[in-house]
């Protein structure tokens, strides 16, 4: 099945959807952390010689980079609600498999286990494990029982241009309904040819073909939305 | 109720909590937060059950879960308190893996004595565990011969010092506890080995006879240290307990429950950890201090190592 939809019953009753995300996105959010840490690695270097470097600054260097190499997505993860950089630029983020924000334990789990993951090479493992689960889980996300989903975009949808309600001649059921709504709020993302086509199937109800078929569908959509 | 008259009656409210969500504010707003909840789960309810469209169930959807992660949100800032952290989660921890701490310390320490055993009495042994030039540094660090008493490491050799045991240290117990996701295959054999390097080097400085050097130096940090790696492994090995065995529940969720259950011991290995790697560098490596001191305070903190790690079982309730 190739539904990328994860649903799960939070309190209150509702069953609350998000999109978990594959592993593309995740190779170049990782692939611009490394970039970022492998820069910070490199400022850090510079500024730690003139402290002597296997002195003072060579100490502090190792920390940092102990910090870097095994903290960073843990920090990042906590603190910007589970985002690191790179995952916030392709706004997919870190959460709990019961959809709240992930834990300081869970992101230390998932994080450390990226050892095992990464295995033999380039993250087969876990490239392997994330594709074998509808979850998109690598060994890591399992253990800690953690997803990652996609963030949603918070647009509002586009405000719908003047358009003249028209009661139908005929009654329909409530799915009918809500299917001839969604046709009058995404035909600005159809093409006309498919606009025409799935209209005339609807040819039953609008008794018009062609572009009056589109337009007639498109104002009982309104009738149905409440618009008078 | 038709939707567009829905809408336009919550349109301002869900705006509203549109853009907060956007720019979280500072602060206690959890009343706000759960009156906002509850007040969208219900909105989101309604356009389900009456079959409002895609986009806007979709819209409510979102909403209801930016307000749930902000809610809990609260929750996970305030669940770690370092107070019952160490006095009860941590030794709880501890006393619940007590079988996996035990398998271990013996995967560990047998292969250590036997080690140590044999490098001590066979000259040649410790050139099969390690190479040459290994061993003439491990050698030349330990020589009483070579170190001029009572002159100190400068400070700043003590910090680099410091560095380099934590990068290394711990990043040796996050791979021994990693290990464990091979059904605690990898575990076992980072404990064996480092188990059988440390047996061979203490057999073979004994051996030598360097037994003022080389005992007072590692008494103090090897409390933390050695029990540190013990509870990585058996946090690893309770992950590749969970794999093989997951009893009644799912292998998933025995994973994830034992991924749950590590936690703090996680959390305490980076501290002893830290410790040990303090101990190790500013207190260990002192060549000013006299052998019986550094025996004492070992023993003192051996003595509290295990006290504490032997103190979780009060805590477990029936």
């Amino acid at each position: 099945m190739l539904d990328t939809r994860y649903r799960v019953e939070i309190p209150g009753g509702i069953n609350l959807e998000a999109q978990v995300v594959g592993p593309i996105p995740r190779f170049f959010a990782f692939a611009i952390d490394l970039g970022i840490r492998g820069i910070i690695v490199f400022i850090l270097s510079i500024l730690s010689i003139p402290l002597g470097s296997a002195g003072l600054g060579g100490g502090f260097f190792l920390i940092f980079l102990f910090v870097i190499e095994w903290l960073y997505p843990v920090l990042f993860e906590v603190f910007s609600r589970g985002q690191t950089p790179g995952k916030k630029l392709l706004k997919i983020s870190v959460i709990n498999d019961d959809l709240s924000p992930v834990t300081l334990g869970a992101s230390m789990v998932r994080n450390l286990l990226r050892t095992v993951d990464f295995l033999p090479l380039f993250y087969l493992v876990g490239l392997v494990t994330m594709l074998s689960n509808q979850r998109f889980q690598r060994l890591g996300d399992m253990a800690a029982g953690t997803l990652v989903i996609s963030v949603p975009d918070s647009a509002k949808p586009a405000a719908m241009q003047e358009i003249t309600p028209l009661a139908p001649s005929t009654s329909l059921l409530r799915p009918e309904q809500t299917s001839i709504i969604e046709f009058l709020q995404r035909s600005n993302q159809l093409s006309e040819p498919r606009q025409r086509e799935l209209a005339s199937i609807l040819e039953g109800i609008t008794h018009e073909k062609g572009d009056n078929g589109v337009e007639k569908l498109r104002r009982i959509g309104a009738w149905f939305l409440g618009v008078r | 109720m038709k939707q567009q008259l829905f809408e336009n009656q919550h349109q301002a409210v869900w705006q509203q909590i549109e853009e907060s969500l956007e720019k979280p504010t500072q602060g206690d707003n959890s009343k706000v937060l759960a009156e906002n909840y509850l007040l969208l789960c219900q909105h989101l309810s309604i356009a389900k059950e009456r079959l409002y469209d895609a986009a806007l169930v979709e819209r409510l959807n979102n909403l209801v879960l930016g307000l749930y992660r902000e809610l809990y949100r609260y929750r996970s800032e305030t669940r770690l308190n370092i107070y019952v952290f160490f006095k009860r989660d941590l030794p709880l921890a501890i006393y619940r893996h007590r079988y996996f701490i035990l398998v271990a310390f013996l995967v560990m320490v047998l292969p250590g004595l036997v080690a140590g055993l044999w490098t001590y009495l066979d000259e040649d042994a410790v050139y099969s565990v390690l190479d040459g030039p290994e061993v003439r540094q491990i050698e030349s660090m330990y020589d009483p011969e070579a170190r001029k008493i009572g002159r100190e490491r400068e400070a700043e050799t003590d910090v680099f010092m410091f560095g380099f045991y934590i990068k290394n240290n711990i990043s040796v117990a996050f791979r021994c506890f990693a290990g464990g996701m091979v059904i605690g295959i990898g575990t076992l054999l980072v404990l064996f080995f480092n188990g059988m390097f440390m047996g061979s080097i203490a057999g073979h400085l004994t051996r030598l006879d360097y037994v003022d050097t080389f005992y007072p130096f590692v008494v103090g940090h090897g409390s933390f240290e050695l029990t540190a790696i013990v509870f990585s492994g058996a946090a690893g090995l309770r992950l590749g307990y969970a794999i093989l065995n997951p009893g009644h529940s799912s292998r998933l969720d025995s994973l994830r429950k034992a991924g749950r259950d590590v936690v703090p011991m996680l959390y305490g290995i980076v501290l002893m950890l830290i410790i040990a790697a303090f101990l190790e560098a500013f207190w260990s490596s002192s060549t000013s201090l006299s052998i019986e001191v550094k025996y004492g305070v070992g023993a003192i903190l051996w003595a509290l190592v295990l006290l504490y790690s032997f103190s979780g079982r009060r805590h477990e309730s029936g």
